[in-house]
């Protein structure tokens, strides 16, 4: 109680500082954030011999679904069969994700990059991962999504996620992946 | 015993060797260098030509007093060609001024003798004599003088190498050229910049973010390289003695494959910023996007012929990369590979006498080399990930990289495939080498 006491009293003369502050200059506090956020207030007035006390904080509970990045939830990446551009169908729902998300926040800028596995040479593989970024961003601009929104570069083979020669790690390494910028 | 005092120094005149076939079948052999302390490769050869020029060499008068090995930076110059074996003179004491007695050579089995001296200046530098003599002809064939800073002793030994060689042989020498490759550690990646046996590798860039396909000026004062330090590829040239950079192409997309004009006045590049990849023509500060090719194709990877009026480079519009090529103005594009499922990394020989390629041969990729004038080919290696293949400015030897026991290594290979040295360091991966020019004087 002492303690709680002595913060109050701390809280209190902090307060007044404050106040004698703001009667000397103008003291501009902190301009509202303009951060997309939203909550729900939770009531904790319930017991009304609280009501008014200084050390009262109000828990407030984010609502899913409006975070601040639009894709935060998608997939980041797509494979590819080998030798192949196709996305497969088994993406659209990934595809579809994103043209929604860039849709509606049209400053929102991706980064398609493309990837191969290590077999070959590493400039024709690096027009290889071109081609897999090019056709993963005509996926997303045939659903509506505007060409400024995205650009498709490519690492070719020099960036795997998998070693090895095997068909697994290959078969990690011919992909797509999403970067927002 | 006389005193030969001709030191001004001369140009050489050139001596059109005759190479019997003399048969020497002498195997594999394994050459570990004892080189100096920061030696990052050991020299293996593999493979003899038909025949090697037996040549006497003893160490060089004084050369301890000297920081640098000169002898044996020389033998081991000319011993990499294959064309050399050498025999140790370092007992007889020579040096330049002496008269030796060229039947006793002749005797010990040497067709050539090389001896010289290292003298210390007043101000630091060094001076370094050689001379050689051609003991069938016992003939005294001329000295030379070369006053250097510390920094450049081995320079003059690999001078001296070249003068030796080509005075034997007929042709230019290049162990006084520099080569250029990537070194991969973990994800540290290093564009170094060596002397062409290897040593005395010094780091141009360092990068946490791959840098691949560097390319030499023709003045051999610059490197283009492909640098995603960016987080995509960028074409960026740099002054290697200043480290000056700058870029040379960012366009929207990928960036890449830059190749220079035999004139230095243009590079080419291909750029995906008009969708795909397609190849371009830019200055040398970039300026100026003309496009070359126009296909709905991947067309990447291109190279100059050695009169720049001809640009070779892959394209997959039949199907599967092949090597095309287009005149360098602009026009129709000719393919020039017809064998093999895959074939790309076009680089054409100084002399316009050869294409050399990789190409894909039941499943392993293997240097290629093709006689322009008859179009026929020929495979140079047995290894199985070749890449990246590149020609000495003087078109006799081809540099490239291949794996060998689990490790990415740099090769050199003579362009009949026989004589093989492998330049290995142990603790990283190696690749993307590039040969660069032979200058006259290096910066």
């Amino acid at each position: 109680m002492t303690h709680r006491f002595t913060t109050l009293m701390t809280t209190a003369a902090a307060a007044a500082v404050l106040t004698l502050a703001g009667c000397a200059s103008s003291v501009k506090l902190d301009e509202p954030t303009k951060a997309p956020i939203s909550s729900v207030p939770v009531d904790g007035s319930a017991n009304s011999a609280n009501a008014g006390a200084s050390s009262t904080v109000a828990p407030v509970v984010t609502t899913p679904g409006t975070s601040a990045d639009p894709v935060a939830n998608l997939a980041k990446v797509i494979y590819f069969d080998y030798d192949s551009f196709v996305v497969k169908p088994e993406f659209t729902p990934t595809i579809e994700g994103y043209a929604k998300a860039l849709g509606g926040a049209k400053a929102k800028r991706l980064m398609i990059e493309g990837h191969t596995d290590s077999r070959g040479g590493r400039e024709y593989n690096l027009a290889l991962g071109q081609k897999r970024a090019e056709a993963t961003v005509k996926s997303l601009t045939l659903l509506g999504v505007s060409a400024e929104q995205l650009e498709a570069v490519s690492f070719g083979k020099e960036r795997p996620v998998a070693e090895g020669d095997t068909e697994e790690a290959h078969a990690k390494n011919r992909r797509a992946e999403f970067k927002s910028r | 015993m006389k005193l030969i005092t001709d030191f001004a120094p001369v140009p050489f005149a050139r001596r059109q060797a005759v190479l019997g076939l003399m048969g020497l079948a002498l195997g594999a052999a394994a050459l570990v260098l004892p080189g100096p302390a920061q030696a990052q490769f050991r020299v293996e050869i593999s493979g003899v030509g038909a025949t090697q020029i037996p040549l006497a060499l003893g160490k060089f008068k004084d050369e301890s007093r000297s920081p640098q090995p000169l002898a044996a930076i020389v033998k081991a110059d000319l011993e990499r060609s294959g064309l050399f074996k050498t025999l140790d003179a370092t007992a007889d004491r020579l040096d330049e001024t002496s008269a030796p007695n060229m039947a006793d050579w002749r005797t010990k089995g040497a067709d050539a003798l090389a001896a010289g001296s290292v003298s210390p200046l007043a101000d630091g530098r060094f001076d370094v004599r050689y001379r050689l003599w051609d003991v069938l002809k016992a003939k005294n064939q001329g000295g030379h003088s070369l006053v250097v800073p510390p920094a450049d002793l081995r320079l003059a030994a690999h001078r001296i190498a070249d003068d030796i060689y080509e005075q034997l042989t007929g042709d230019k020498g290049v162990f006084a050229t520099r080569i250029a490759y990537v070194s991969k550690v973990g994800r540290r990646y290093t564009l170094l910049v060596a002397d062409a046996d290897g040593e005395n590798a010094q780091a141009a860039l360092t990068s946490q973010q791959p840098i691949i396909s560097p390319a030499w000026s023709p003045d051999g004062r610059q490197l283009a390289y492909v640098s995603f330090e960016g987080g995509k590829a960028v074409v960026v040239g740099q002054d290697i003695s200043t480290g000056q950079r700058r870029v040379l192409a960012s366009f929207k997309g990928t960036n890449s494959a830059p190749t220079w004009s035999p004139d230095g006045r243009q590079l080419i590049v291909t750029l995906s910023r008009e969708g795909g990849s397609q190849l371009y023509v830019i200055g040398t500060n970039g300026e100026g996007v003309r496009r070359l090719t126009s296909s709905n194709s991947i067309d990447t990877e291109a190279a100059f012929s050695s009169d720049g009026s001809l640009v070779y480079f892959v394209s997959d519009r039949g199907g599967s990369p092949q090597i095309y090529k287009v005149p360098a103005a602009g026009g129709n594009a000719q393919r020039v590979t017809f064998s093999g499922p895959y074939n790309i990394s076009p680089t054409l020989s100084p002399d316009g006498k050869w294409l050399a390629y990789i190409g894909q041969v039941s499943g392993a990729f293997r240097v290629h080399l093709m006689d322009l004038s008859s179009g026929d080919v020929r495979v140079l290696t047995e290894t199985r990930d070749d890449e990246s293949p590149s020609f000495a400015p003087n078109s006799r030897l081809l540099i490239y990289a291949t794996r060998s026991q689990g490790r990415d290594v740099l090769m050199t290979t003579s362009l009949d495939g026989r004589i093989k040295a492998t330049l290995t360091t142990s603790q990283a991966d190696v690749r993307e080498p590039v040969w660069g020019p032979s200058v006259a004087a290096r910066p």
